[in-house]
C-alpha cells in the first residue's frame, strides 16, 4: 500500500487555556476526496491552519509523501504543494481580481488575465479578471479565492466550507471540477458540516468533535443522521414544522424601486417591487453578485435616498428612503448583515462593547453615558441565549469563530424585539446545529407576528422557513413565488435568467 | 528563517505598557551612538536631557508650564485620531486662539475686573473652534481631505497672525517691533505656585484631561466615535451620523487648542507676538500618538514632552548640543514608538517556535 499523502500523528494545539486540536491522527490517501466534518468549534480550521503553517503545532509529527515536515508559513505549504482557500478571505479590496492573483502567481498581467478565465470557464468559477475585489459580493470573492489556488497546481487543495456562498448549479460544478481534480491527482480536503454534500462527494470522513477524532468512516456508507451524531454527540434538533397562518399587513414595501448606485462596480436595481407582511417570511434567492448587497443597503437605511424619493421605501406605512438606520431601528426595525467583521461587529471591540452598536436603546445608555452593567448583563443574555461559545462579555469579536460571531449577532438583533426583521445570508458558516436553531427562532418570529426578510443564496434554507420567495437576478426582482406551489428548480430558473421573457 | 509578525487575537494591555518604555530606551540607544560620533559626551547630554528637567523645583515648573498647552492640544487632538478624523492643524487652531484672546486686551486695554481672563480663554477656544470648523465643513460637505485643509489653514493663521503684529494690531509704542501691547493685569491667567510661571491653565488642563477620559472610556458619544474610526461600515450599520463625527472631532480638537492659544499669551507670554506659534500645534500629535491615544497615556507623555523641550534648552546650553539633535532625539522617539507600537496588535514568531515578544 503506498504511503498517503499526508499523515499526521499526535498533533495538538492550544490557545491560552483552550485545547483547539487534542492528539489528531489523520491520512489523506492520493486521489481522495477527504471530508473534515464538525460543528463551529470543533477545530476544524485549527487543524487547516496547522497543516497550511499559518500556526505551528505544540505537540505531534506531519509527514508529507512519507517525509516528516513542519511548514512554518503557507508559503513553504504551498511550495511544497498544498493550497488553501479560506473561510474568511484573504484579497486585498483596493486591488483587481487579476492584481490580487499576480501576488503569489508569477506571469504577465495579460497571461493571467487569459488563465483566469480559462479556469474560470472549465470549473464555473466565472469572475471579471479586472473588477475589483472590494467591488465583489462575498460568492465571488471566494470564486477568485479558488481560482487563485488553482493556478499554483496544488497536490492537495483545501476548502473550507467552500459551498456556503455558492448557488445550487453552481456547487454541482464545483463539485465537478473537484471531480476531475481528484481524478488527476490532486487529494481534497473537504470541510464542511452540510452532511448531505459529504455523502455525494467525499470518498472518506474524518469527524472532529472538541478538538478531537471522534469518527473515521466512509460517508457513503452512513446516512446524515448517523453523521450528524458523530459530529454533535447528540441528536440533531428538528426544523419545527409550522402552519400556514393569514398575512397581517404590509411592514415593509418597496413600489417599483430604481436605484443607480455612484460605484461602476456594484449593480443597479431596476423597478423592484416587493411586499412583506406581519406574520410572514419573505425569502430573496439569487447567485451572490447580482444586487442583493444594494438591495440590503437600501432596505436597512445605510444607503439614503434623497428626501424627494423617501416613498420609494415605505416601513409600517411610513416613507424611510430618506432615513438612517438608527431612525429605522426605533421605528422597530432589525437587521443582520452578510460581513460579520467590520459591519455588524466591531472586531477590536468586546462583545460588550458591540451590544452597544444596535442596542443602545435598551437602556444601555444613560444620560449620555454608558451603564457597564446593564451593557454586560445583556451580553451575557445573549451569550447564554443564543449559545455563543466564548469565555465571556469582554472577548474581543474578532477572536470568535464566524459562526459564533454569527449567533451573536443574529441574538443582539432578536433582542431588539423588531416588528420587521430583516437578515441576509443568516446561517453562512453556521454549524448545522447552530443554523437549524437560528432557523427555528425566525418561524418562532414569523409565528409571533414578526414580517422576516432573509437573503439567502441557500435554497434549501430559504424552501425550510420562508411562506414565499423572490429571486433576484441583475437587479430585478422576479414575480412573488409561493413556495408551497413551487419547485426547486423553478427558482433555480429565476436565479440562471432562464424566465426572462416570462418575467 | 526570519522572524514574522503574527496578528494577536487580543490587544495585549502588557505590549501597551511595555511599547513607550521600549521605544524610549531604544531611542536612547540611537542617540547614544549619535552623540558619541557627533563628540558629545552622552552622559552629559542625557543627564541634561531627561534627569536635571526633574531636579530642580524651578526646572521641573518650567516643565508644567510647558505641558500645558501640549497636554490640552493633545487631549484633544487624540479624540479626532480615534475617531480617524486626522487634524494636524492644531497649529493654526492655537494661533487663532491667541488671537482671539488677544482682542480683549488689544482693543480695551484700559479694562479691569476679574472676568477679563476667562472671556479671553473662552474666547480663544472659540476662535480654535471656529477655524477647525472650516475644514470640518468642506470634508462633510465636499469630502475634501481634513488632513490637506487643516494643515493649509495653519500656514493661514501664521499670515493673519503676521499681518495683525506688523499691521493693525501692532503696539504704537513699540519701537515698531512686531507684537502687541503687553497685557494689562486682569488679562492675565493667575499663576498657581508663587514664585513661579504655573498658572491656573495647568488645572484646566487637568480638568480637561478627565473630561477626555470620561467622554472617551464612559460616553455614548465618545464610544461612536472610536466605531467610527475602528469600522466605518459599522457606523452607517448601526446608523451613527459619520458627518456629526467629523463636527465633533475637529470642533473638540479646535477649542482645546484654541484655548491652549490664549493660555499661552494670556500666561507666559503676556502679549501677542510671533514668538507664540512655537510648534506647540505640531509637538501635540506626538503627544497624543506617545500617550497611545488614551487620556490617561497622554498625561504621562506630555509631561515627558514638555521635560523633553526643557532638557533640550538644558542640553543646548551645559552640553552644548546643537538644537537640530534635540529634535533628533524627538523625531527618533516618535519613530521608535511607531515601531513598538506594532507589538500590541501583533506578536513575533520565529521558526515556528512561538516567542513571547
Amino acid at each position: 500500500m503506498p504511503a498517503p499523502l499526508l499523515s499526521l500523528r499526535g498533533l495538538s494545539k492550544s490557545y491560552g487555556t483552550v485545547r483547539a486540536n487534542r492528539d489528531i491522527d489523520l491520512d489523506v490517501a492520493e486521489g481522495s476526496i477527504h471530508a473534515i466534518l464538525g460543528e463551529n468549534g470543533a477545530g476544524k480550521s485549527t487543524l487547516m491552519k496547522l497543516i497550511y503553517g499559518v500556526e505551528s503545532p505544540d505537540a505531534g509529527e506531519m509527514r508529507w509523501r512519507g517525509n516528516l515536515v513542519s511548514p512554518s508559513s503557507p508559503n513553504e505549504a504551498r511550495s511544497q504543494g498544498i493550497g488553501m482557500v479560506f473561510q474568511h478571505f484573504s484579497l486585498f479590496e483596493t486591488l483587481t481580481v487579476v492584481e490580487n492573483i499576480s501576488l503569489i502567481v508569477p506571469g504577465k498581467k495579460r497571461a493571467l488575465v487569459a488563465r483566469i478565465r480559462q479556469l474560470g470557464q472549465d470549473y464555473g468559477l466565472e469572475v471579471d479578471p479586472l473588477a475589483h475585489v472590494h467591488a465583489l459580493s462575498v460568492g465571488e470573492r471566494q470564486r477568485v479565492e479558488i481560482i487563485r489556488c488553482l493556478m499554483t497546481n496544488p497536490k492537495l487543495l483545501i476548502l473550507d466550507e467552500p459551498t456556503s456562498v455558492l448557488p445550487p448549479q453552481s456547487v454541482k460544478t464545483l463539485f465537478e471540477t473537484l471531480l476531475k481534480l481528484r481524478d488527476r491527482g490532486v487529494s481534497i480536503l473537504f470541510i464542511s458540516h452540510k452532511l448531505e454534500e459529504i455523502r455525494s462527494i467525499c470518498d472518506h470522513a474524518t469527524i472532529l468533535r472538541d478538538g478531537a477524532v471522534t469518527g473515521n468512516v466512509d460517508p457513503r456508507e452512513h446516512d446524515a443522521h448517523d453523521l450528524a451524531q458523530m459530529m454533535i454527540g447528540r441528536d440533531m434538533p428538528e426544523a419545527r414544522a409550522f402552519a400556514a397562518r393569514e398575512p397581517g399587513p404590509v411592514l415593509l414595501e418597496l413600489a417599483g424601486l430604481d436605484y443607480q448606485p455612484d460605484d461602476p462596480f456594484q449593480m443597479s436595481l431596476k423597478a423592484v417591487s416587493l411586499k412583506l407582511h406581519a406574520g410572514e417570511i419573505l425569502g430573496i434567492a439569487g447567485v451572490s453578485g447580482n444586487g442583493q448587497g444594494e438591495l440590503a443597503r437600501l432596505i436597512s437605511g445605510e444607503t439614503r435616498r434623497h428626501a424627494e424619493a423617501r416613498d420609494e421605501v415605505m416601513m409600517f406605512g411610513q416613507p424611510v428612503g430618506d432615513l438612517g438606520a438608527a431612525a429605522r431601528r426605533k421605528l422597530g426595525f432589525a437587521f443582520v448583515p452578510e460581513e460579520r467583521l467590520g459591519r455588524g461587529a466591531v472586531p477590536e471591540m468586546s462583545l460588550s462593547d458591540n451590544s452597544l452598536l444596535t442596542a443602545h436603546g435598551l437602556g444601555l445608555v444613560r444620560r449620555g453615558l454608558i451603564d457597564r452593567g446593564a451593557e454586560d448583563a445583556f451580553t451575557r443574555r445573549c451569550i447564554a441565549d443564543y449559545d455563543v461559545r466564548t469565555p465571556g462579555p469582554q472577548a474581543e469579536a474578532g477572536a470568535l469563530s464566524g459562526g459564533n460571531l454569527q449567533k451573536f449577532i443574529v441574538g443582539r438583533e432578536m433582542e431588539l424585539a423588531p416588528n420587521l426583521f430583516f437578515v441576509s445570508q443568516p446561517t453562512w458558516g453556521v454549524d448545522i446545529g447552530a443554523a437549524t436553531e437560528i432557523r427555528r427562532r425566525l418561524v418562532d418570529m414569523r409565528n409571533a407576528g414578526v414580517a422576516v426578510l432573509v437573503i439567502s443564496e441557500e435554497i434549501e434554507e430559504l424552501f425550510e422557513i420562508c411562506d414565499r420567495i423572490q429571486v433576484i437576478r441583475e437587479g430585478r426582482l422576479s414575480p412573488s413565488l409561493t413556495v408551497s406551489k413551487t419547485r426547486v428548480e423553478e427558482v433555480g430558473r429565476y436565479m440562471i435568467g432562464a424566465e426572462e421573457g416570462a418575467a | 528563517m526570519g522572524i514574522r509578525m503574527i496578528r494577536r487575537t487580543t490587544a495585549s494591555r502588557r505590549m501597551a505598557v511595555l511599547a513607550p518604555m521600549g521605544a524610549l530606551a531604544l531611542a536612547i540607544v540611537l542617540n547614544f551612538l549619535l552623540y558619541i560620533v557627533m563628540g558629545n559626551d552622552p552622559a552629559a547630554v542625557f543627564y541634561a536631557l531627561l534627569l536635571e528637567p526633574f531636579v530642580s523645583w524651578s526646572s521641573f515648573s518650567e516643565v508644567l508650564l510647558k505641558m500645558t498647552p501640549l497636554l490640552l492640544i493633545a487631549q484633544g487632538l487624540a479624540i479626532g485620531f480615534r475617531a480617524k478624523v486626522i487634524n494636524i492643524g492644531a497649529e493654526g487652531q492655537f494661533i487663532l486662539g491667541a488671537i482671539f484672546a488677544s482682542a480683549i486686551p488689544v482693543w480695551f486695554p484700559q479694562a479691569t475686573g476679574g472676568w477679563i481672563w476667562p472671556l479671553m480663554l473662552l474666547l480663544g477656544g472659540v476662535g480654535g473652534a471656529l477655524w477647525a470648523a472650516l475644514p470640518a465643513f468642506w470634508r462633510v460637505r465636499l469630502n475634501a481631505s481634513e488632513i490637506l485643509v487643516t494643515l493649509m489653514m495653519s500656514l493661514i493663521a501664521g499670515q493673519l497672525l503676521a499681518y495683525l503684529l506688523v499691521g493693525p494690531w501692532k503696539d504704537p509704542m513699540g519701537f515698531n517691533f512686531p507684537q502687541t501691547v503687553m497685557f494689562q493685569w486682569d488679562a492675565m491667567v493667575p499663576t498657581l505656585i508663587p514664585g513661579t510661571r504655573v498658572n491656573v491653565a495647568l488645572i484646566l488642563a487637568l480638568l480637561w484631561t478627565a473630561l477626555a477620559y470620561v467622554y472617551m472610556q464612559k460616553s455614548f458619544q465618545g464610544y461612536q466615535l472610536v466605531v467610527g474610526g475602528l469600522a466605518p461600515h459599522a457606523t452607517a450599520y448601526a446608523g451613527f451620523s459619520e458627518g456629526r463625527a467629523v463636527w465633533l472631532s475637529l470642533l473638540i480638537g479646535g477649542f482645546a487648542a484654541g484655548l491652549a492659544g490664549a493660555a499661552e499669551v494670556a500666561g507666559p507670554m503676556g502679549q501677542l507676538q510671533r514668538g507664540i506659534a512655537s510648534g506647540y500645534g505640531y509637538a501635540a500629535i506626538i503627544v497624543a500618538y506617545l500617550g497611545g491615544l488614551h487620556p490617561v497615556g497622554i498625561l504621562f507623555s506630555s509631561l515627558f514632552m514638555a521635560a523633553l523641550y526643557i532638557g533640550g534648552d538644558n542640553a543646548m546650553v551645559s552640553a552644548g548640543l546643537p538644537v537640530a539633535a534635540v529634535r533628533v532625539f524627538q523625531g527618533s522617539l516618535l519613530c521608535c514608538y511607531l515601531a513598538a507600537i506594532v507589538l500590541v496588535r501583533y506578536r513575533l514568531v520565529r521558526d515556528g517556535q512561538e516567542v513571547t515578544a
